[in-house]
């Protein structure tokens, strides 16, 4: 690669036309993008025509440091690495910078609540940023963060010379046995964490509710992680088996009063009979068509749970769940007449708290029980059936295994942790809605277990505290919440496509090594 | 029969629609064999560009609707085809060669990106527009009074689809760029042997599926005339049904099924529930893979081992 690109730049352009061309090109297509969408903000007001304010300058600062941003790139490329330095970390210092000391101290920042820039410098006596909105200021920071750690990384490349193929290959075997060893030490580690955070003077309402919904999510990618990371089946459509859960606890309590750990059992078995019945047909179909039809299932639950109103309270949902019971004992403060409270009974003071950290805990049991389930299918003649169908259907037929009764049980498992952690979804909300259940929590569960390098366990838990708790953190974002976890899910994506902890190897071998060229002779 | 000739006369219009986001789909799936997730969402970007040219008309006082159509077509055009170009470069280049996962998750992140961009930009209420073109002719009278009526928007969508489709056709059968096209689609690595640009051809796949989609958002702007965030997600999922009951890969295919699926909503809507008319455009794709896994005009896969 190094005298490829040594070679061209000798007979190309020198890198200063080829920075001011990729910089053109840059401005032009900040422009396409931008002049529209965010150029003019169009206003709707109630009985007047629609009207729109502009906000050119915002667009112009864009064409600006954008395309001077690929100019530092693109000297970076040729070995240059002074302008991404420099220019790039005095442009994050004072972009990032500026914009959390605006957001951290409401410093009176010129231009932010204004759509003309710089306005008033003197007057306002605060630091001129360029946008009107601190959060974009810090977007374009951490734009030339990127730069600075492009620049950072040419440097230490150029200190170290190029790679060549075997030591790249080597290199890709070193930090897959460190995945391994990493998800072998941080396994137990956050384990332990998890057991002993709510004992911690730490842990307070916010946290062991974020815990507790991070939890859902592992468990719920964990039971996914069945489908998709062990037998391969795309299933794009996983929140309808939650749902069916959540609204058969909330209906068996309801209507029939049953407590939470007698419909437990009941949900995660009812789920995975309507696994078993949306995918008997389905599952002959393969790859993407089974990801499509899973996705038109999903949406056709919460279609029906919507207009279903006699049964599923339409899209008012149902509340007034039972809460959560200590097998039995209420959480209550003042329990109804002949019943002991959970306080009472272990003779303690009275704490919304008891409820939140017993809730946290049963999650956290249930999530482990789905891990252990996982960890042991695979090693049952089963499990390993589901592996080889994941890398090739054909050859599996050939040896005998029936590939449909095969996905059949792996949807029907998955779709039973799913119905789990539902009814919990349940007891916890104590009001369930189909607005609970939209593919964006599909899609959420998926990319968690995407992103966790299929089929690894560690690496599941990891995306979900990435995923989850990074908006959780940042709830004072707000709204650019829901960006940020797009462009995360994006980033993470592109930096690691094969997962955080990616491997994927069969959990038992035959002969190690052998196991490539077997394969490859298979009769077909 | 005068009510059924009205659904018939809506359900084509709607099918129209579809059928423009569902090619989108299907080119993409042609050729690279993967869904784009945040199509749906660059057909919602273009509904906005051409709302928002419309009001740019409205204030330089161009008033002669052709003229406003025209420039509303090719503004929303251009710069929702920029979004595709985006789309290409940042969800799938970077991811070409890897798992078939990775580019899935990247386009779903990148879908939700651009929805939330847009409630940001744009505000998340719902934007309501003023009808550009109004009237139609009345084609049928039934004896309780019940009127047929065509719309000269209707018209024009279903018009401007037939010549978009067989502009299309042209392209893809008769051009070196549809040429190139084909050969990525049936050989990647042997078309980038022959000295096709197989980047650039994948580049303009996406291009061209974002300038239908443009087209399709700024007919459903004026036929609607109500456009918000996050519509694009229904009308995407709705289009790839489409796609893939007309067979994916195939540009037919796609605008067959795009006039199914929006016959089966105007009728189902008018005869049976309408809260359940997505119900039943997913019903139907569910019997046909089950029994045409291919969909309708679409190959059979050869698996090759």
């Amino acid at each position: 690669m190094a005298t490829m690109t040594m070679t061209a730049a000798k007979a190309a352009p020198t890198p200063l036309t080829v920075a001011i061309k990729e910089a053109g090109m840059t401005a032009f297509v900040v422009f396409m993008l931008s002049f529209l969408m965010i150029g003019f903000e169009t206003q709707a007001s109630q009985g007047q025509p629609m009207g729109y304010v502009t906000r050119f300058a915002a667009i112009a600062w864009g064409i600006l440091l954008v395309p001077l941003g690929r100019m530092a790139l693109v000297f970076d490329r040729y070995g240059q690495s002074m302008p991404a330095l420099i220019g790039g970390g005095l442009a994050f210092l004072y972009l990032f910078g500026g914009a959390v000391i605006a957001l951290a101290f409401d410093v009176p920042v010129v231009g932010y609540n204004e759509h003309l820039i710089g306005s008033d410098l003197a007057a306002a006596g605060g630091i001129p940023m360029p946008f009107a909105d601190p959060i974009v200021d810090a977007i374009f920071g951490l734009g030339a963060l990127f730069i600075v750690i492009n620049g950072v990384q040419t440097l230490r490349r150029a200190a170290h010379g190029e790679l060549t193929l075997e030591q790249r290959e080597a290199k890709e075997d070193r930090s897959s046995t460190r995945a391994k060893r990493l998800s072998f030490i941080l396994g137990p580690t956050l384990l332990v964490i998890a057991f002993v955070l709510p004992m911690t003077p730490f842990s307070d309402r916010s946290l062991i509710g974020t815990l507790t919904l991070i939890l859902t999510y592992v468990m719920l990618g964990w039971g996914l992680n069945i489908v998709v990371g062990l037998a391969g089946l795309l299933d794009l459509g996983y929140v309808a088996f939650y749902a069916v859960g959540a609204y058969t606890y909330a209906k068996l309590s309801v209507d029939l009063g049953l407590n939470f750990w007698a419909c437990l059992p009941l949900a995660g078995a009812f789920a995975a009979f309507f696994g078993v019945v949306l995918g008997f047909p389905v599952l002959r179909l393969r790859g993407d068509y089974l990801a499509i039809v899973t996705l038109g299932f999903g949406e056709m639950v919460r279609i029906i749970l919507i207009n279903w109103q006699s049964f599923t309270g339409g899209p008012a949902g149902i509340g007034g769940i039972e809460k959560m019971t200590f097998f039995g004992v209420p959480f209550e403060k003042n329990p109804a007449a002949g019943t002991v409270s959970f306080h009472q009974l272990f003779g303690l003071e009275f704490s919304v708290m008891h409820r939140l950290v017993f809730l946290y805990y049963v999650i956290l049991v249930l999530a482990l029980v789905t891990n252990f389930f996982a960890l042991r299918l695979r090693r049952l003649p089963i499990g390993r059936a589901w592996e080889a169908l994941r890398e090739d259907e054909t050859a599996c037929r050939a040896l005998g295994i029936n590939p449909t009764n095969t996905k059949l049980t792996a949807f029907a498992m998955g779709a039973m942790f799913a119905g789990f952690a539902g009814s919990f979804f349940a007891v916890k909300q104590f009001f369930i809605s189909p607005e609970s259940f939209t593919f964006l929590e599909s899609a959420v569960i998926l990319a968690i277990v995407v992103l966790g390098g299929m089929g690894s366990q560690v690496g599941v838990a990891l995306a979900a505290i990435l995923l989850i708790g990074m908006p959780e953190v940042m709830r004072e974002l707000s709204l650019y919440r829901m960006l940020a976890f797009g462009a995360v899910m994006v980033l993470i994506m592109l930096w690691r496509p094969k997962g955080l902890l990616a491997h994927r190897e069969p959990t038992i071998l035959l002969h190690r090594g052998g196991a490539k060229k077997k394969k490859a002779g298979a009769p077909a | 029969m005068e009510y059924f000739t009205q659904q018939l006369i809506n359900g084509l219009t709607l099918g129209s629609i579809y059928g423009l986001i569902a090619i989108g789909y299907t080119m993409v799936y042609g050729i690279i064999g993967m869904v784009n997730f945040a199509h749906g969402d660059v057909y919602m970007i273009g509904a906005f560009q051409a709302m928002i040219m419309m009001l740019i008309c409205g204030v330089l006082g161009i008033s002669w609707v052709p003229l406003q159509l025209a420039l509303m077509l090719i503004v929303a055009v251009m710069f929702t085809a920029a979004y595709g170009w985006a789309v290409e470069r940042i969800a799938y280049r970077p991811l070409r060669g890897s798992t078939r996962l990775a580019p899935l998750i990247s386009a779903i992140g990148m879908s939700i990106v651009l929805s939330n961009f847009v409630q940001l930009a744009q505000g998340p209420r719902p934007k309501p527009l003023p009808p550009v073109i109004r009237g139609g002719f009345e084609i049928m009278e039934s004896d309780n009074g019940f009127i047929v009526q065509l719309g000269y928007l209707q018209i024009v969508i279903v018009l401007a689809t037939i010549v978009l489709m067989a502009a299309f056709a042209y392209l893809i059968a008769k051009t070196p760029l549809g040429r190139s096209q084909r050969a990525c689609e049936q050989d990647m690595k042997m078309a980038s042997l022959l000295g096709v640009n197989v980047d650039r051809t994948i580049s303009q796949t996406f291009v061209m599926g974002a300038a239908l989609a443009a087209v399709a958002g700024m007919m459903v702007t004026l036929y609607w005339g109500v456009n918000d965030f996050a519509m694009g997600f229904i009308a995407g999922i709705k289009a790839f049904t489409a796609a893939v009951l007309g067979g994916i890969g195939s540009l037919p295919g796609a605008m067959l099924g795009g006039i199914l699926i929006g016959l089966i909503e105007a009728m189902w809507s008018a005869y049976f529930s309408i809260e359940y008319k997505d119900v039943a455009a997913f019903g139907i794709l569910v019997l046909v893979l089950i029994f045409r896994p291919t969909g309708l005009l679409g190959r059979p896969e050869i698996e090759k081992v």
